[in-house]
């Protein structure tokens, strides 16, 4: 292999942003002790992993995945997580939502919905193991919760998010001090937009789950969304099956996760569709998201990721 | 390894990070929901979320200030508690803009904004001209010198655009910069609620012939000053592989703080003093000759030197001082006033030590920005002169020079808080800063 001067693509804003992830990611695994890395099997977190995979190349990602799992997965999802997990001999740890409810820590909500019941395995499971660092993969323009998170945010020992106790982050040092039982949650694609978390997948080749590219799937609609038949809450009576071709924005709970109809198939089809999309992908694709104008913040302030 | 082809709808395109800074009315929420509604990076179901708020309060044109509307605190008591960063873009340039509340805590805020900013907004309100805190705003952004300065005069509609109104501002404030040492100022008569010479230039001021704001914020130069510094890496730490693949590869893991680093560059590790030669330089896409400030690589020495985390690679003819005292500026973040005697931890690039503040040497007048008396505390939002020592010696730059290594934090030993933000003063050793 012949080195070069210096790489094209290195120093624009994408490269930049690359940058910024590789040394935060670097300065958690410095200074914490037993990181992990929130991995949905999601693009964000597949860029994510792929950004952390980067940063200690040719050494071996030095922390473990953790997977918190509503049971009600798309099962391309969970194949694509297996994989991926056994083709680059990661360690993954799986928290499944079905197990607390199984046994009574968590009981299931009336609408059925999974997404907002996560919160609780997480940080059972992040106390059993004493992880101090988790990484995830949020943005900051996803959300104008999310707007005003830090970089390295403090959670006490609930899980908590409290907006006015944020420590201040200056120039990119990040302050990560924390007593026992707190622990922090970081977030190395904060400054990324949905646009640099696909053009970025496109320039690396970051594998991602079938379901983001354009697919004929049996769907109903059900709130303006197009959700898939499954074994949760679906269709129900007068709610119509169709045959459509869709893809997925998000991947969450499938039984709230809704498709958007779509031709592109490939990469630079769905990069096309991104930068001409009207709508942001919350708005257009996670019931959850729709039940109040504060319902990210709530969550936040409760332990969600 | 072949240089990845660009994708037919991938435009290179650079960063630039900015700041604004107004006080409250001035139109600092509407200006930036205009950049962000005209350069279209506001969605549709946000546009409509807005458009429902706007109704709600009985009003009828799209109210642009809740666009960037924050917290449910927020909203309730119609403040703003704390910095929100933005994203926009333009076919040339993405911006990442933290945008700073102009009031309680509002020191904190401008601070933590400025301190990663290449670009200030300043707001003011044409009817009122420059006010006290235009002048704060001004002071904290040269204090943390930030190097391009844009002066907004806002709610020009309000005073039919006159030019001999914007003219008077523009001179007052540029009396002002020149005064705290800010050279790189421009000026912009703008309506924020009607849009002009924001984005699109106005009909309304064809006496002024300067960029509108966004062609302002596309052509200033970026990442240029963090170039041209003395090269520092500082070493985040040791990738070991030890892999059948690789079993004796040993690299330094970090990101260029400032400067460009070359293979076959003679370097010092500081403060351990070891010396070496630059074999490589390697990324995951393949080693390259040549890396420069702000980009992450993993650089390969000739020689095993003790240079882990905590250690800066330079060049060692522009070498950064090795230092047990550090005399800096502190601006004072936390409710507990600071006193002299105080332990605290010292957070500097990648290396935390114990140290004493020994001596508060002045207050900053941020009028001015010169120093008072020493004082005996310094309070929340002050910034003010401290000696410090330090228990293990550090390599440092001073504030003035590297912005990017002249910047530390002050952290509390026993509940990890920040406490402050420190700029190392000049050297001692030398006359000129
Ligand atoms: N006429 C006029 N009013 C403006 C302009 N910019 C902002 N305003 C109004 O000034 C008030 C304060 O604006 P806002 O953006 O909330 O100020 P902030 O406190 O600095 O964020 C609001 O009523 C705005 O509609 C402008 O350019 N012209």
């Amino acid at each position: 292999m012949t080195a070069i001067l210096t790489r094209g693509t290195s120093t624009d804003h994408l490269g930049a942003l690359e940058s910024e992830a590789v040394h935060i990611v670097r300065e958690v695994v410095a200074e914490f002790d037993r990181p992990v890395l929130l991995f949905s099997g999601g693009k964000d977190s597949a860029v994510l992993l792929h950004v952390a995979l980067r940063a200690f190349h040719p050494a071996p990602l030095p922390f473990p995945l953790l997977h918190v799992d509503t049971g009600h997965n798309f099962p391309e999802v969970i194949a694509y997580r297996d994989r991926l997990v056994a083709e680059l001999g990661l360690r993954l740890y799986v928290a499944a939502v079905q197990e607390w409810i199984g046994d009574g820590r968590l009981t299931e909500r009336p609408d059925g919905t999974r997404n907002p019941l996560q919160t609780v395995p997480l940080l059972d499971t992040i106390t059993e193991h004493r992880f101090d660092a988790v990484f995830g993969g949020a943005r900051r323009d996803e959300d104008r919760a999310r707007a005003k998170e830090r970089i390295v945010s403090l959670r006490d020992a609930f899980g908590g998010w409290d907006p006015r106790r944020q420590r201040p982050e200056l120039w990119s040092l990040y302050n990560g001090r924390h007593t026992a039982g707190e622990h922090v949650r970081v977030f190395p694609l904060s400054n990324w937009t949905e646009l640099d978390v696909w053009h970025y997948i496109a320039r690396r080749d970051v594998p991602i789950p079938g379901i983001y590219y354009a697919h004929e799937r049996e769907v109903f609609a059900r709130d303006g969304m197009w959700l898939t038949a499954g074994e949760w809450g679906g269709p129900r009576r007068g709610e119509r099956l169709l045959t459509k071709s869709v893809r997925y924005r998000t991947v969450g709970d499938a039984s709230c996760t809704g498709a958007v109809e779509s031709t592109a198939a490939t990469i630079d089809e769905v990069l096309a569709e991104v930068a001409a999309s009207r709508i942001t992908e919350r708005g257009a694709t996670r019931a959850d998201d729709r039940l109040s104008e504060a319902a990210m913040e709530d969550r936040k302030r409760e332990g969600y990721f | 390894m072949a240089a990845p082809m660009p994708r037919p709808c991938e435009q290179v395109s650079r960063l630039l990070r900015l700041t604004t800074a107004g006080s409250v009315d001035d139109g600092k929420s509407t200006l930036v929901g205009r950049l962000l509604h005209d350069t279209q990076s506001i969605l549709a179901d946000q546009l409509a979320a807005v458009d429902r708020a706007t109704r709600a309060r009985g009003g009828v044109e799209l109210d642009l200030a809740l666009l960037t509307d924050g917290l449910r605190a927020e909203r309730e008591q119609g403040i703003t508690i704390d910095v929100a960063y933005r994203y926009f873009a333009t076919p040339t340039r993405k911006f990442v803009l933290a945008d700073c509340p102009g009031h309680v805590q509002y020191t904190r805020n401008t601070v933590t904004g400025a301190s990663t900013a290449e670009l200030a907004v300043v707001l003011v309100d044409a009817r009122n001209g420059l006010v006290e805190q235009t002048r704060r705003h001004l002071a904290v952004a040269a204090f943390l010198r930030v190097p391009h300065l844009v002066l907004a005069v806002n709610k020009m509609d309000l005073v039919d655009f006159d030019e001999p109104t914007f003219r008077r501002i523009e001179s007052e404030f540029a009396v002002v910069a020149r005064s705290l040492g800010v050279r790189d100022v421009v000026s912009v008569p703008v309506s924020a609620l009607h849009g002009d010479n924001v984005a699109a230039r106005s009909g309304r001021s064809t006496w002024y012939r300067g960029p509108t704001l966004l062609e302002h914020l596309e052509a200033v130069p970026t990442g240029r000053e963090a170039v041209a510094e003395p090269m520092r890496f500082p070493v985040q730490l040791v990738l070991r592989p030890r892999t059948p693949e690789y079993p004796d590869y040993r690299g330094l893991a970090g990101r260029i703080a400032s400067g460009v680093l070359e293979v076959g560059d003679d370097v010092i590790a500081l403060p351990s003093g070891g010396r070496s030669t630059v074999t490589g330089i390697d990324t995951p896409d393949g080693p390259v000759l040549r890396a420069t400030a702000g980009q992450s690589v993993t650089v390969l020495l000739a020689d095993e030197i003790d240079a882990g985390r905590g250690e800066v690679l330079a060049h060692p003819a522009q070498a950064p001082r090795v230092v047990t005292e550090l005399n800096a500026d502190l601006c004072w973040l936390a409710d507990r006033p600071l006193r002299a005697g105080a332990r605290v931890l010292v957070k500097h690039g990648t290396r935390t030590v114990r140290a004493i503040v020994t001596e508060l040497t002045g207050r900053l007048d941020l009028h001015t920005l010169l120093h008072t008396e020493p004082p005996t505390a310094l309070e929340l939002n002050e910034i003010g002169g401290a000696r410090i020592r330090l228990a293990e010696p550090l390599a440092v730059d001073s504030y003035a020079t590297d912005r990017h290594t002249g910047g530390f934090l002050v952290i509390d030993a026993t509940d990890g808080n920040t406490l402050a933000a420190g700029l190392v003063g000049p050297d001692p050793a030398r006359n000129t800063a």
